[in-house]
């Protein structure tokens, strides 16, 4: 049997959260609605654009795509991978998770980016954001749904919302490595030629953090992808769906189908954004 | 002539409270008591000294004496504790964030020790990031890059990237950064001290040939004397942040201001350093091609020298003749000694090094005769003048002593603290 703490009753820490997480729902209901109407829209388009040519057409396009990026090895196992999730009949959950995760890592990026660029530059600020890092990436990732659905309600919005916070840490933290790596007589020597604070960060410190910022894009995908799975509890769709109806129903044939896809879809992700970043370590 | 640079009373302070370690150095305490009592190090204290237009000054000292911290002051990549850096008179110090970019774009070319070049562009890229940075148009901006790559001997390297480069090269690319945006000043941070030995004689040597056509004011960091001593016009020597003697080469060779500096200069390779012009002596004898024998042979006997070099009225250097001929032409009544004269002298000019003198004067019995641009006699130099050159400069066996019991010895600059006590 439990025991109350002695004299004092409980403190309400989940009274607080709930009320200023309603406070929240109702003061910015409209930027959360404009939101929601930017980003769904958006992705409904994407997909439906996707959707719209046969299949093989799509397929090819995107392992052209993974060739030219990552070369022969990768673009031919691209092809392949998708074509096999075309023939599970998965291909139109594998269209509308491939969005989603985009559309979460571009959000993820642009906003990760200039915290990581602060974080770097200042020791300020990044003191101050690495314990929210923490709290971000250690938070189980299923409690990002709660509050999103009254933010956003169900559906992909909620779903990117909780992808985006929790798949940006990586993102941030690598961003801050990579200013940080930049080796300080390089520093010096665009100080000594009179740069100012801007020629710095564009001509020097940024193309010289690129291979490291990729290596955290490259996580943070990873992270978008898991998440998106995770997500379809609140109505994400898309693969994860097809992993959460198999759940539902005890089918584990269809689970491992839409399991099998998702570690596809990973590896065509992974093995093209990491040679993205390769590529400009290489110069 | 106001000076390019003149730096006065420069003093650096690391540590958050500087007014601490001010009033201590005020009371003459050294650099460890103030580092031990206030904990602040002093990086650099009252430094004095003026460079002029064209002129390269070698500022040298052992590590952790000041020396970079020094010419990071002259640019402001370190923010000096108090004093004045005057750049052809305008106080740098005074500077607002603006304007210092804009002086540091136009005034300062900097090389740095590990060539800090930009390893994501290209050699043209690197070469012209002075230029870009102060807002060049793109074609103009390639222009003065080519030409100074072509300065230093790399063109056709401007597409390649500084690792398929050698130190030796990467260096150059460094100097060429530096020279693409012809700044009026040369900051070069140990800029050799990287490069093998041999690389880096090519460097300096390919520094002065560059310095003779391009005249900019440069000062140049080391912590290595020969280096010093080849490059510098005038040489700064530091120790523990403090400036303890400033001289030409030779003025710090032959009169060193203090223990320290002579145990520096202890090792220094005299040869290289010490040069014709510095050691010479008048010739011994002088004939003219009109002189008789007769005459041309007193004044070798006056001179007990069995030779005598022959130079016209105005002074050129014609050959020398030999006693021993002198003697015979005597006896075959010849007028003048014109019949005799030997042509197969070597000349120097006064800025040969004795180490070449060295290797000369063992493979002839004449003195070797040193002459100037327009082919005059200015002197000679025998053995005896080489070997005085060589054991002359020894410290004084019983100054040493005093100094071993009085401190750092040596008029008016300070005694660090912690070699002054017992």
């Amino acid at each position: 049997m439990s025991q109350d703490f002695p004299f004092v009753g409980k403190f309400p820490l989940s009274d607080y959260i709930d009320a200023s997480l309603e406070w929240m729902t109702q003061a910015f209901s409209g930027v959360t609605r404009g939101i929601s109407t930017v980003l769904g829209g958006g992705v409904e388009a994407v997909v439906a654009v996707l959707s719209f040519p046969p299949p093989w057409v799509v397929i090819l396009l995107i392992a052209a795509f993974a060739w030219w990026i990552a070369g022969r090895r990768v673009g031919i196992g691209t092809a392949v991978g998708l074509l096999f999730l075309w023939n599970l009949q998965l291909w139109e959950a594998t269209i509308e998770t491939l969005t989603l995760v985009l559309f979460a890592t571009a959000v993820a990026v642009a906003i990760a980016l200039p915290l990581g660029i602060l974080g770097g530059l200042s020791d300020g600020f990044k003191r101050l954001i690495m314990p929210i890092l923490d709290l971000m990436q250690t938070m189980p990732a299923f409690v990002y749904l709660i509050p999103a659905i009254p933010f956003f309600g169900l559906g992909q919005v909620s779903a990117m919302f909780a992808t985006v916070i929790f798949s940006m840490p990586p993102a941030i933290r690598l961003t801050i490595l990579g200013i940080r790596q930049v080796p300080g007589e390089l520093v010096e020597a665009s100080d000594a030629f009179g740069a100012n604070w801007w020629q710095k960060l564009f001509k020097v410190q940024l193309p010289l953090a690129v291979p490291t910022i990729m290596a955290g894009i490259n996580q943070t995908i990873m992270l978008a992808l898991s998440m998106v799975v995770i997500a379809a509890m609140i109505g994400a769709g898309g693969l994860g769906s097809e992993v959460w109806r198999a759940i539902q129903r005890l089918q584990p044939g269809d689970g491992f189908e839409a399991g099998i896809a998702i570690v596809i879809l990973a590896m065509i992700l992974d093995r093209v954004t990491q040679r993205i970043g390769q590529k400009r370590k290489q110069q | 002539m106001q000076p390019k640079i003149q730096v006065k009373n420069v003093t650096k302070i690391f540590g958050d409270h500087p007014e601490q370690a001010f009033e201590l150095l005020e009371q003459g305490l050294g650099r460890k008591e103030i580092q031990q009592r206030t904990g602040q190090t002093v990086g650099i204290h009252d430094v004095n000294f003026d460079v002029d237009q064209g002129e390269i000054l070698v500022v040298m000292g052992l590590s952790g004496c000041g020396k970079s911290t020094l010419i990071r002051c002259l640019n402001r990549l370190i923010e000096p504790s108090g004093g004045q850096v005057l750049i052809d008179g305008e106080d740098i110090l005074q500077l607002n964030q603006k304007d210092l970019l804009e002086r540091r774009r136009r005034k300062f070319g900097m090389v740095f020790q590990n060539f800090a070049l930009f390893p994501h562009r290209t050699i043209l890229d690197n070469t012209a990031f002075g230029l870009e940075i102060r807002g060049t148009t793109q074609n103009e901006r390639r222009e003065k890059a080519l030409e100074a790559l072509e300065l230093v001997g790399l063109d056709g390297w401007e597409n390649a990237y500084p690792s398929q480069l050698s130190g030796g090269m990467q260096q150059r690319v460094g100097l060429a950064r530096a020279l693409a945006a012809d700044p009026d000043i040369l900051l070069m941070d140990e800029a050799f001290s990287a490069l093998d030995p041999l690389i880096r004689r090519d460097m300096q040597n390919e520094l002065l040939n560059l310095q003779a056509r391009m005249k900019k004011t440069i000062v140049f960091i080391t912590h290595d004397l020969d280096e010093a001593l080849r490059l510098g016009d005038r040489i700064v020597l530091m120790k523990d942040g403090y400036v303890v003697q400033i001289g030409t080469p030779e003025e710090i060779l032959s009169s060193p201001a203090s223990r320290y500096v002579e145990r520096f200069v202890e090792d220094v390779d005299k040869t290289q350093v010490l040069t014709a012009g510095a050691i010479m002596r008048d010739a011994p004898v002088l004939a003219s091609p009109k002189d008789g024998p007769r005459i041309a042979l007193r004044r070798m006997e006056q001179e007990s020298f069995y030779c005598s070099f022959v130079v016209q009225r105005d002074g050129t250097l014609e050959g020398y003749i030999w006693a021993d001929d002198a003697a015979e032409a005597i006896k075959r009544k010849e007028k003048t000694i014109e019949g005799l004269i030997q042509r197969d002298h070597q000349p120097v000019k006064p800025d040969e090094p004795i180490s070449t003198l060295i290797q000369m004067l063992a493979d002839t019995r004449i003195p070797v005769p040193v002459v100037d641009d327009q082919g005059r006699l200015v002197g000679t130099v025998v053995k005896s003048n080489v070997l005085a050159a060589l054991a002359d400069n020894q410290p004084d066996r019983e100054e040493q002593e005093d100094d071993a019991a009085g401190g750092e010895g040596g008029g008016d600059e300070k005694a660090p603290a912690e070699s002054a006590a017992p």
